[in-house]
């Protein structure tokens, strides 16, 4: 017998402190199978977001560096500017990527920065006891909108995908989802290209996971995945943008 | 056979494998682990087909899978 | 480049981090600095460096963060306004103990103000304006020349003891021109096996200011505290003239200091027995001589002169502990106290 699926390289065997069910778990083997599958673990340099994410490096086995909320795209730019060999990539969730780092984010797009960007969509601020995000849908309750966002208070739903796709020096934007295996490997193949075309030196290279947060949702873990396919897909469609 | 092993320790008990097995060989396990939660066997008179579904969908990687 | 030549506060700056190993510049404009950026777009091509107009100067001192992180030696310059966002990214680099040279041309304040020079940012630099238990190492040059040897001893130490140094100069400083005799400057080159470069041959490594576990966010902090002790103790720096037997002493850095001492000068061919203390090093502030001239003198008054309301005044007060008077000369909004307003201050001192 042949082992035909096992534990990533990259991934540190223990347990994290994501929630059960969370979408974090999923979206970090993915990013440690891809690193092993492209061989790159020790050309890489991983910046982890503020967020449940923050210790994501403590369950990746490679290099990792922290930012300040926001800011992942202006340390990524740097460090890939200053060593243009390693492959640099940023994992960020909602409100790093689309509210605090909206700035940094469309700034780094907009030069062409020969990055891959994780960006992680999970519809509501975890971390912090479910606040809403940016990408929160309309009539969604969250902490701060107690009674569902509402258009005329709190604005639309953000598609920063869409809006990055505009940037002529935009080289890829795609959006997967984790709600089942199928997708899974969706999303694999999604992060792997965004890698593919960093080694490549082909430029900017998003991929927005849509990703589950039971805890905040008041959804069990099935239920989360299926809240994913059934309602969060159709407000953000799946598929290759740019 | 295929086989797989779960490392209960790890197992949060998310049920999401257990969802996806198409030939549902998977249940909850009566017994805690040390984190105090319910984690998942695999059924003992049941059937694996290496679909490797269950290992894909487990957000915590405590899946492995033989073939 | 010629051995001597006119150039600007700022742009000697610039040129003296070149000369000092710096690689990386992120920058974003803002008047009285923006020469700085304008001569590291010329640059730092042209020494394999990277110069990256940022989208702000929030974003600029993150991208220092990650050149540094990358082991890099790095930098950004501001003026007042932009040096308040840049707090947030001088606590994380201070906090992932990172090297960073920063560099504050300051000019009038609170808010907009205006672009005249002042000393207003003086708590800032001294005081971490970020959050959290850190200290800055703050250096503070009067002269285009002293602006070219600072900054490169701001590369020095900022590497030696992993954290980030400010030169302090104001819009004066930064525009004048003087002659530099452009000397080569001795690159000391420190280890950095903690920098991020790939995980090749050994194991993973983070950088990061972080720790959630109980009690090691408590046990990193006294290491901290124990780094400053030994810069305070080894890096405090000023220059001093005719204390020994002075009655009054004038205490000024930056530009301040280039005309007290020139009116120091002036007062003592008249025969008036007046000294002048020159902080160089605003942090570690330069104690020690106070401290000294607590223990053997007897009647010494201090006149503190800044473009300020007073903020170095306090660390003035603060090292002399009530042993003698401190008197204090100030402008702010730009201001600058003239050598009229200082003889007369001094009059009504006697």
């Amino acid at each position: 017998m042949n082992k035909i699926y096992s534990h990533p390289r990259s991934l540190r065997d223990i347990s994290t402190h994501y929630c059960p069910g969370c979408g974090h778990g999923l979206a970090h083997r993915l990013v440690a199978e891809v690193v092993d599958e492209l061989d790159i673990r020790e050309r890489v340099i991983g910046i982890a977001p503020v967020g449940c994410a923050v210790v994501a490096y403590d369950y990746w086995d490679f290099d990792c560096c922290e930012a300040a909320h926001g800011r992942a795209l202006a340390v990524a730019t740097a460090i890939k500017k200053v060593r243009p060999d390693n492959i640099i990539f940023t994992y960020q969730g909602d409100g790093d990527l689309a509210a605090i780092g909206t700035n940094e984010t469309i700034h780094a797009a907009n030069r062409g920065e020969n990055l891959t960007v994780i960006f992680v969509n999970n519809a509501v601020y975890g971390m912090t006891g479910g606040q809403m995000a940016p990408t929160t849908l309309i009539g969604q309750k969250t902490a701060t909108t107690l009674d569902g966002r509402r258009p005329d208070l709190h604005g639309y739903p953000l598609k920063i995908s869409e809006m990055l796709a505009q940037l002529p020096a935009v080289k890829s934007v795609q959006r997967v989802s984790l709600h089942s295996p199928q997708e899974i490997f969706k999303t694999k193949a999604a992060i792997k290209a965004a890698f593919q075309n960093q080694i490549n030196g082909a430029g900017f290279s998003l991929v927005e996971i849509l990703s589950s947060c039971p805890t905040y949702w008041g959804l069990n873990p099935k239920a989360a995945l299926d809240w994913i396919k059934d309602v969060m897909a159709k407000e953000f469609p799946l598929g290759k943008i740019k | 056979m295929p086989k797989i092993s779960i490392n209960r320790e790890k197992c949060k008990g998310c049920l999401l494998c257990i969802s996806f097995c198409p030939k549902g060989s998977l249940s909850v396990e009566t017994k805690l682990n040390s984190k105090g939660l319910k984690p998942v066997k695999f059924k003992s008179d049941a059937e694996c087909i290496g679909c490797v579904m269950c290992a894909v969908v487990c957000p915590d990687c405590c899946i492995e899978v033989w073939k | 480049m010629p051995k001597k030549i006119l150039i600007s506060g700022n742009e000697a700056i610039a040129e003296a981090a070149v000369q000092a190993g710096c690689r990386f510049y992120a920058g974003y404009p803002i008047t009285p600095q923006n020469e700085i950026p304008a001569y590291m777009a010329q640059r730092m091509p042209q020494v394999a460096g990277v110069f990256i107009q940022a989208e702000s100067e929030l974003a600029a001192v993150n991208m220092v963060f990650g050149a540094s992180a990358a082991g890099a030696r790095a930098m950004t310059s501001s003026s007042s306004p932009g040096m308040s966002l840049k707090q947030e990214g001088i606590s994380y680099i201070a906090g992932a103990e990172l090297p960073a040279v920063i560099v504050n041309i300051m000019r009038g304040g609170p808010g907009l103000g205006n672009i005249a020079p002042a000393q207003s940012d003086y708590f800032q630099a001294t005081r971490s304006g970020g959050h959290g238990d850190y200290r800055c190492i703050v250096l503070a040059p009067y002269s285009v020349p002293e602006a070219y040897t600072l900054t490169a001893l701001a590369f020095d130490l900022a590497d030696k003891y992993r954290l980030p140094a400010i030169i302090l100069g104001d819009g004066i400083l930064g525009q004048m021109m003087e002659p530099l005799e452009v000397k080569r400057i001795k690159i000391k080159n420190y280890p950095k096996p903690w920098a991020l470069t790939g995980c090749k041959n050994r194991k993973a490594q983070v950088v990061k200011s972080f720790y959630l576990k109980e009690g090691t966010l408590e046990k990193f902090n006294l290491g901290l505290q124990q780094k400053y002790r030994r810069i305070h103790e080894k890096e405090q720096r000023c220059e001093t003239l005719f204390l020994d037997d002075a009655r009054i002493i004038l205490v000024a850095y930056g530009t301040m200091a280039r005309i007290a001492k020139s009116l120091v000068i002036d007062l003592r061919r008249q025969g008036q027995k007046i000294g002048l203390i020159r902080p160089v090093s605003l942090w570690p502030f330069p104690d020690k001589i106070f401290q000294s001239l607590s223990r053997s003198r007897k009647n010494l008054r201090f006149l503190v002169i800044e473009m300020s309301y007073g903020q170095m005044l306090e660390d003035v007060r603060l090292t002399l502990d009530g042993k003698f008077p401190v008197a204090f000369l100030g402008r702010g909004g730009g201001g600058v106290p003239t050598e009229k307003e200082i003889i007369n201050k001094i009059k009504k001192l006697k």
